[in-house]
C-alpha cells in the first residue's frame, strides 16, 4: 500500500458510437508514444482511492497489462505508479 | 409483513470526499473547516485520524489545532459534496423508490417491497455499501430495523463501515443499554430532565410509565415512549416528493458578534429580505416564520410563530422575526448566528380571506416595494440598492444570503 500513485491526465483517442457510448481506443503517453488498447473488460462507475478522483472506470488490457482508465467528466486519467 | 427500513449514514462525509480528491491527506489527521475570515471557523467534519486526537465536529479551528498541531484543515467545497450526495441518492434509487434524505449525508430507505429479490436485509445493505464504496470511495454505516428510529440507532451503533441489524429479538441487547440521549429527538435538555427522573438508558425509557412521561413532558413524552418501544410507523417518503420545497430559510454567522437588539435587527433585515425575495421567486407565501439563534457556546434553539395571513412581504417577515427575537433573547448575551425560515408554504395565488383590521392597501404597497427592489437587484447587482438602516453597521450587513448557498438539515416531522 505504500507504493505511491499519481493521478496522471492523458490524451485518449476514443470512439463515440451512434448511441453516445464512449469506447477509448488509444492512449497517448508522454513523448507522444501511443498505446493501443487491446481490450476493455469492464466499464463501471468507480472511485480511484489510489490516485484520487472518480468517474467511469474502463478496465483496459494494454500490451498484456491490465490498467484502469478513468473518464472524469470530460478528462481521462490513469493511476500512474511512482518510480 | 414486517417493514424493512435501512438508515444509511455516510461516514465523515465531507472529509471522505476531500480524501478522495486529495489522497495525500487520507492517512494524516485532516478536517474540513469553515472559512476563518468570515468566522465560520469551526470543524465541519474530520477523518478517523483526527478523531483520535479528540477533535469534535463544531469546535473552533484554534481549539482543534491545540489538540493536534499537525492537523490539516481543508476549506469546504459544498457544491462538490452536493454532487456526491446526488450520486449516492442515485445509487439508492437502484434499490428502492422510497428514499427519505435526512440532511446531506443520511437517508432512510424502505426496502420492504424489494425483499423478495434478496435473501435477507443484510445482503441488500452489504450490496448498497459495496456500491457506494466502489463508485464514490466512501464508507457508509447502515442500520437495519423495522422502524425508522431504530434504523437510525443501528447506523450509529457501529462506525465506520458497519452494518447493524436490530430485530425484535435482539432489541433488548442492542437498543436498551444505549444512553437515552442517542434516541432521535432526545436532545440535551430532555436528556437532563430524564436523568433527573432516573431514566438513563433507552430501555429504562421504554419500560417507564407512559402516563408519567406525558405528565412531565406533555405530548412529547408519549412520542418518546413510543420511539423507545419501537412503535414508530411513519412511512419513508417517496423519492420524488423529496425535491419539493418545504421551507425557505437563510441563516448567517456574522463577522462580529451581535450584542444588542439593534445588531440583531440589522442582520435580520438582510435575512428577511432574502427569504422574502426567494419566496417570491418560487411563487410561495408562508404561513409560519421561525427563527434560530446560536450563542457563542454554539448552543442553539429555534422558535416559531404561525401567521394569521400568508405573506411574502419582507417587512412582515421581519416584523414577526423581530417579535420572536425580542421574546427569546435576553441581553447581555453574545449571539454568533441567527436565521430566519419561512414554513408552511402555499402558492401565492391562493385565495385569501380579507380582514377588516389589516390595511390591505399598505400590504400591496409593501409588496410593490419588494418587487421593485428585487428588479433593481436583478439588473444592477445585490448591493445596488440597500436599506439606509443597514449602512450603520456594515460589518454585520455586508453579506448576500440569497447568493450564498445554504444547506439546511431537514426536520424529522415534516408535513406529509
Amino acid at each position: 500500500m505504500n507504493t505511491k500513485h499519481q493521478k496522471m491526465y492523458v490524451s485518449v483517442i476514443a470512439c463515440y458510437d451512434i448511441d453516445g457510448n464512449i469506447t477509448p481506443q488509444k492512449v497517448v503517453w508522454k513523448n507522444n508514444i501511443i498505446y493501443a488498447i487491446d481490450k476493455i473488460t469492464q466499464k463501471i462507475p468507480a472511485a480511484s482511492l489510489k490516485s484520487g478522483g472518480y468517474g467511469m472506470r474502463y478496465t483496459c488490457v494494454i500490451g498484456g497489462h491490465v490498467r484502469y482508465l478513468y473518464l472524469e467528466e470530460n478528462r481521462w486519467f490513469i493511476e500512474k505508479r511512482d518510480p | 409483513m414486517e417493514r424493512v427500513i435501512l438508515h444509511c449514514d455516510i461516514n465523515h462525509f465531507y472529509a471522505g470526499v476531500e480524501a478522495l480528491f486529495q489522497p495525500q491527506y487520507r492517512h494524516v489527521p485532516m478536517a474540513v473547516g469553515g472559512d476563518k475570515e468570515r468566522r465560520h471557523g469551526i470543524i465541519l467534519a474530520k477523518n478517523p485520524h483526527a478523531k483520535k486526537y479528540g477533535i469534535k465536529t463544531g469546535e473552533p479551528l484554534w481549539q482543534a489545532r491545540q489538540k493536534c498541531p499537525d492537523l490539516v484543515i481543508l476549506p469546504a467545497r459544498f457544491s462538490l459534496y452536493l454532487r456526491f450526495s446526488q450520486m449516492i441518492f442515485k445509487i439508492y434509487q437502484r434499490y428502492t423508490d422510497r428514499i427519505e434524505p435526512f440532511g446531506i449525508d443520511e437517508a432512510w430507505l424502505d426496502v420492504s417491497d424489494v425483499m423478495l429479490l434478496y435473501p435477507d436485509p443484510l445482503t441488500i445493505a452489504k450490496s448498497i455499501a459495496h456500491d457506494i464504496f466502489q463508485e464514490c470511495g466512501l464508507t457508509v454505516s447502515i442500520g437495519i430495523s423495522y422502524n425508522k428510529v431504530f434504523a437510525k440507532l443501528g447506523s450509529d451503533y457501529k462506525k465506520p463501515n458497519g452494518i447493524t441489524q436490530i430485530t425484535r429479538e435482539n432489541v433488548h441487547d442492542i437498543v436498551y443499554p444505549l444512553p437515552v440521549g442517542d434516541l432521535l429527538y432526545v436532545g440535551r435538555a430532555t436528556t437532563k430532565k430524564l436523568h433527573r427522573y432516573g431514566i438513563h438508558t433507552i430501555g429504562e425509557l421504554a419500560n417507564s410509565d407512559q402516563d408519567f412521561l406525558i405528565r412531565h413532558f406533555g405530548k412529547w413524552g408519549s412520542l418518546l415512549w413510543h420511539f423507545a418501544n419501537g412503535q414508530e410507523y411513519s412511512s419513508v417518503a417517496l423519492a420524488s416528493s423529496a425535491s419539493l420545497v418545504k421551507s425557505i430559510g437563510n441563516s448567517v454567522t456574522t463577522r462580529i458578534d451581535m450584542v444588542n437588539m439593534d445588531d440583531i435587527r440589522v442582520v435580520a433585515t438582510v435575512l428577511a429580505e432574502s427569504v422574502a425575495s426567494r419566496l417570491k421567486s418560487h411563487g410561495f407565501a408562508c404561513r409560519c416564520v421561525s427563527v434560530s439563534i446560536r450563542d457563542d457556546h454554539l448552543v442553539s434553539f429555534t422558535r416559531q410563530k404561525v401567521l394569521p395571513l400568508a405573506t411574502d412581504i419582507s417587512k412582515e417577515i421581519l416584523h414577526v422575526a423581530m417579535e420572536l427575537f425580542e421574546q427569546n433573547i435576553r441581553f447581555p448575551m453574545i449571539i454568533r448566528s441567527i436565521g430566519i425560515k419561512a414554513d408552511q408554504l402555499q402558492p401565492t395565488g391562493h385565495p385569501t380571506q380579507l380582514s377588516l383590521f389589516v390595511p390591505f392597501e399598505r400590504r400591496l404597497k409593501d409588496q410593490k416595494i419588494d418587487q421593485a427592489m428585487d428588479a433593481i437587484r436583478r439588473r444592477f447587482g445585490f448591493t445596488s440598492v440597500i436599506r439606509a438602516s443597514l449602512l450603520a453597521k456594515p460589518l454585520l450587513s455586508d453579506f448576500n444570503p440569497k447568493g450564498d448557498h445554504v444547506i439546511f438539515p431537514v426536520s424529522f416531522f415534516k408535513p406529509q
